[in-house]
């Protein structure tokens, strides 16, 4: 057990670097970009002093360096800041209350949403891509074999919209059973917001399933080929016992990989999906924050992010050594 | 006591784009009831019950459209009428405005409102570090003085015969005095309308208040839910799947399946929203106001509208003044596409060719690239060769607008005559988009000045007729259309006969003008 604790916290410090770094990416690669927050808060109502005046409120008229280490020290100490559209607005009004939470506060509840999508998403494609993977394996070269691979491809192949929007035409305008606006808020009730999120979990399954389904089903064929399940069929097991008892269990540490890099796909990339739907989930707030130049709130969701995939992979790599006596009992 | 009806104008302009004229008395059709909603492009995250930051149409319609009011109000048929004010008077000057407030108007909290109200409520515009959109017009205040418990006396530094209009301007909100921070952060207003739920860039939801001051005229529906669906694809499937029971900006490009399906209706108004292709007058070559004559010719307007807006607008020329303003030249000769025209003003510039830039991004209007090309291929019969350069869209306003000798723009265009020519066409004024001044016309200048203090309507009248008619044949701004507002609802949704052209959205006032049938 101590050589897992070892490596979980290796692999916790690595990941703190790793965020490290991709702040300081993230930071750079925002302020190349084109225009800063004050000329597009104001757009064509920018004047000079307007924008050299929300410059010197904000702080952007410091050098780069001192900006960074700002931010960072905030961080640090657990602060992630005031928004710049919120510290902007607190300027506005004149006073420091004026609605003002911070960048932790807005985020939350996105976050929440976008965590609850991406629950509902696992809950159906996990189980429906092992599933149809070890099918797919047993009857492999089979018609139901090309059958799902010939659906799943073709739907990992098409952009996010179209399939929304497919979805949308057949089960939305053509049938009307869900409805095509996501807008979920706090105070539904649970029936109402699954209701509401189907739609936009289906999408996802679509785009996920494809590549957990290939996976499981490739691993468990590379298995099959192996000389102790010729063993146990030699020895009369039935088939699917065969994959269920003997090879599946082989096959986990790379089925748990790939599903743990879809889980976050889920959390960072749906941004598309929640335009189409108008679902209030943190990947909106993430373009529009861009839009904007709101570096704090940019920072907070990349962080968010780097530490999904951090996270996850870290899970992913621990799960497959328990699931693996030969990397859990070190010679 | 100075009212100004711009009743004449519905017999022209505005009547050719308002749809679905019944004929019938409108009031006798409107009941209470129901709940409306409305799916909205023009929503942000950071939204705010602050008045000062509103710009675009999901809080205007939050704002001054349910939850709160201002002092008077732009009716639909253009004409001014009070709303938390009954009725105003100036001085011959024009400098002094006296404004009665309406009594036994209540907040949302119960506090009654009264002059204090007023006066605080404006002085938020020019609060120490206050960036409002609305500063210009209550810096123009020297003085605010309460002469009764529901009577407001404003000096002004000169004198300013839209003042009343002004007031009318969704930016100037009145709150509660001495509880504005609450009532910023909670939504507490006068309006017909009381914040049940608001969650900024996601929804709005507002019930009726038991008895308001307009009752019997405004504010049919029981409760209002506002959907913040910024993407067009995703509002106009929300309609079609009756998600929602109206929508603004639809997509011209899929306007058919709208028009296809029978329990939606389409309404469109043609108002002084206007795309412009400004001109710097003080860079050469554009100082030569033959050059300009030459682009005024050189450009297909027609041709515009019916590509570029798809029908759904209609020619400009070339000044910003439109069909929803009072002074509108309507039978101003237009200027119409002529080579031969741009050739030979062109040789009076002394130039037998001309070689320009055009800068245009989509940031300046939807499809701006696309009408730079269209007028670089108009022109070229015209001897004028424009090369279009594509700017990005980030920063456009920064760094192209006001800075490229001749570049792409929109306006959204303003109540009155003296405010779009004052933000404009004013010398010196900061958005001054063609750096149009006293070198160009001084006889612009002067009547601009002099306008904006005469009471008399029809001085007035003959004073901006003139005014456009300067800006038509040497002003250093191209204005091919006026776009027209376009929603589209559900025809369980009723609107009166006649609908506000200043803004989308009836004036953004649907939640107190239509009802369900």
């Amino acid at each position: 057990m101590n050589a897992v604790l070892k490596i979980i916290l290796q692999r916790l410090a690595l990941g703190v670097l790793t965020l490290f770094i991709v702040s300081i990416v993230i930071f750079l690669a925002v302020n190349m970009l084109p225009g800063d927050f004050a000329e597009a808060i104001l757009g064509q109502g920018a004047t000079p002093e307007a924008v050299a005046a929300i410059r010197r409120d904000l702080g952007l008229d410091q050098p780069l360096v001192v900006r960074y280490w700002d931010w960072l020290s905030g961080v640090l100490q657990g602060d992630l800041g005031n928004s710049f559209a919120q510290a902007n607005f607190s300027a506005f009004v004149g006073s420091e209350s004026g609605g003002n939470a911070g960048v932790a506060q807005q985020i939350a509840p996105r976050f929440a949403n976008t965590m609850f999508l991406a629950g509902v998403t696992a809950c159906i494609a996990v189980p429906l891509a092992v599933g149809l993977g070890v099918l797919a394996a047993l009857y492999r070269n089979s018609a139901f074999d090309k059958a799902a691979n010939v659906f799943t491809l073709s739907s990992i192949s098409s952009p996010e919209f179209f399939l929304a929007y497919v979805l949308i035409l057949f089960l939305a305008v053509l049938n009307p059973m869900l409805p095509s606006l996501s807008n979920i808020y706090p105070d539904m009730g649970i029936a109402e917001r699954l209701q509401k999120t189907l739609l936009p979990a289906l999408t996802l399954t679509l785009v996920v399933t494809a590549h957990m389904m290939r996976m499981t089903r490739a691993a468990i064929i590379n298995l099959l080929a192996s000389p102790y399940i010729e063993m146990a069929r030699l020895k009369g097991v039935k088939p699917l016992r065969i994959i269920t008892h003997h090879a599946l269990p082989n096959a986990l540490a790379p089925i748990i990989n790939v599903i743990a890099l879809n889980l976050a796909y889920l959390i960072t990339g749906v941004v598309v999906v929640e335009v189409v739907f108008v679902y209030p989930g943190i990947g909106q707030l993430f373009v529009d924050s861009v839009k904007i130049r709101d570096i704090p709130v940019v920072q907070a969701c990349c962080l968010i992010f780097a530490a999904a995939y951090i996270l996850l992979n870290l899970l992913a790599d621990i799960l497959s050594i328990l699931s693996n006596p030969r990397l859990r009992h070190k010679r | 006591m100075t009212r100004i009806s711009r009743r004449g104008l519905l017999t022209t302009g505005a009547a050719a784009g308002v749809l679905a004229a019944s004929g019938l008395p409108l009031r006798a059709q409107a009941k209470r009831g129901g709940r409306l909603r409305v799916g909205l492009a023009g929503a942000n995250s950071s939204d705010s019950w602050d008045g000062r930051t509103h710009s675009d149409t999901f809080m205007i319609s939050a704002g001054q459209g349910a939850v709160f009011d201002t002092l008077t109000e732009n009716a639909a048929d253009g004409s001014l009428r009070g709303e938390l004010a009954t009725d105003w008077e100036a001085s011959p000057d024009a400098k002094t405005w006296t404004f009665n407030l309406r009594q036994g108007v209540t907040f949302h909290n119960g506090k009654s409102f009264g002059a204090d109200d007023v006066i605080e409520s404006l002085q938020l515009h020019v609060a120490e570090g206050s960036k409002s959109a609305a500063q210009p017009i209550v810096s123009s205040i020297t003085e605010m003085k309460k002469t009764g418990d529901h009577q407001v006396q404003f000096t002004l530094a000169e004198g300013n015969a839209d003042f009343p209009y002004l007031m009318s301007d969704y930016h100037l909100l009145m709150y509660p005095a001495g509880q504005i921070e609450e009532a910023i952060a909670n939504g507490i207003g006068t309006g017909m309308y009381k914040v049940q739920s608001f969650e900024p860039g996601v929804r709005f939801v507002g019930t009726r208040v038991d008895s308001h001051y307009k009752d019997g005229e405004a504010g049919w529906f029981d409760e209002l839910e506002f959907i913040a669906i910024n993407d067009t694809t995703a509002r106009m499937n929300a309609l079609m799947t009756n998600q929602v029971d109206a929508i603004n900006r639809i997509d011209f490009k899929t306007e058919s399946l709208l028009k296809a399906n029978p329990q939606i209706r389409i309404q469109e108004v043609t108002g002084n929203q206007h795309y412009t292709f400004p001109m710097l007058t003080n860079v050469a070559p554009f100082n030569d106001v033959n050059v300009r004559r030459a682009l005024k010719y050189g450009i297909n307007r027609q041709e515009l509208v019916d590509k570029i807006l798809l029908g759904h607008g209609q020619v400009a020329n070339d000044t910003p003044i439109g069909p929803a303003n009072q002074y509108y030249f309507e039978n101003m000769e237009q200027l119409a596409y002529d080579p031969d025209q741009a050739k030979y003003h062109l040789k009076q510039a002394g130039l037998d060719s001309l070689d320009i830039d055009l800068s245009a991004s989509n940031a300046a209007f939807a499809g701006a690239v696309d009408a730079a090309q269209l007028f670089q291929a108009s022109a070229k019969a015209g001897g004028i060769n424009i090369n279009v350069v594509q700017e990005p869209a980030d920063g456009y306003w920064s760094n192209v607008w006001l800075k490229k000798p001749f570049c792409a723009s929109y306006w959204s265009g303003r109540a009155t005559e003296d405010w779009m020519f004052s933000s404009a066409y004013e010398a010196g004024a900061p958005w001054n988009d063609s750096q149009w001044d006293a070198d160009d016309s001084a006889r612009f200048q002067n009547l601009l000045i002099e306008a904006r203090a005469e009471l008399d309507s029809d001085k007035r009248r003959e004073m901006y007729h003139e005014m456009q008619q300067i800006l038509r044949d040497d002003g250093g701004v191209l204005v091919p259309m006026f776009a027209n507002f376009v929603e589209a609802m559900n025809t369980k949704v009723q609107t009166p006969d006649v609908i506000g052209n200043l803004w989308q959205m009836d004036n953004s006032r649907f939640a107190e003008r239509w009802w369900m049938s």
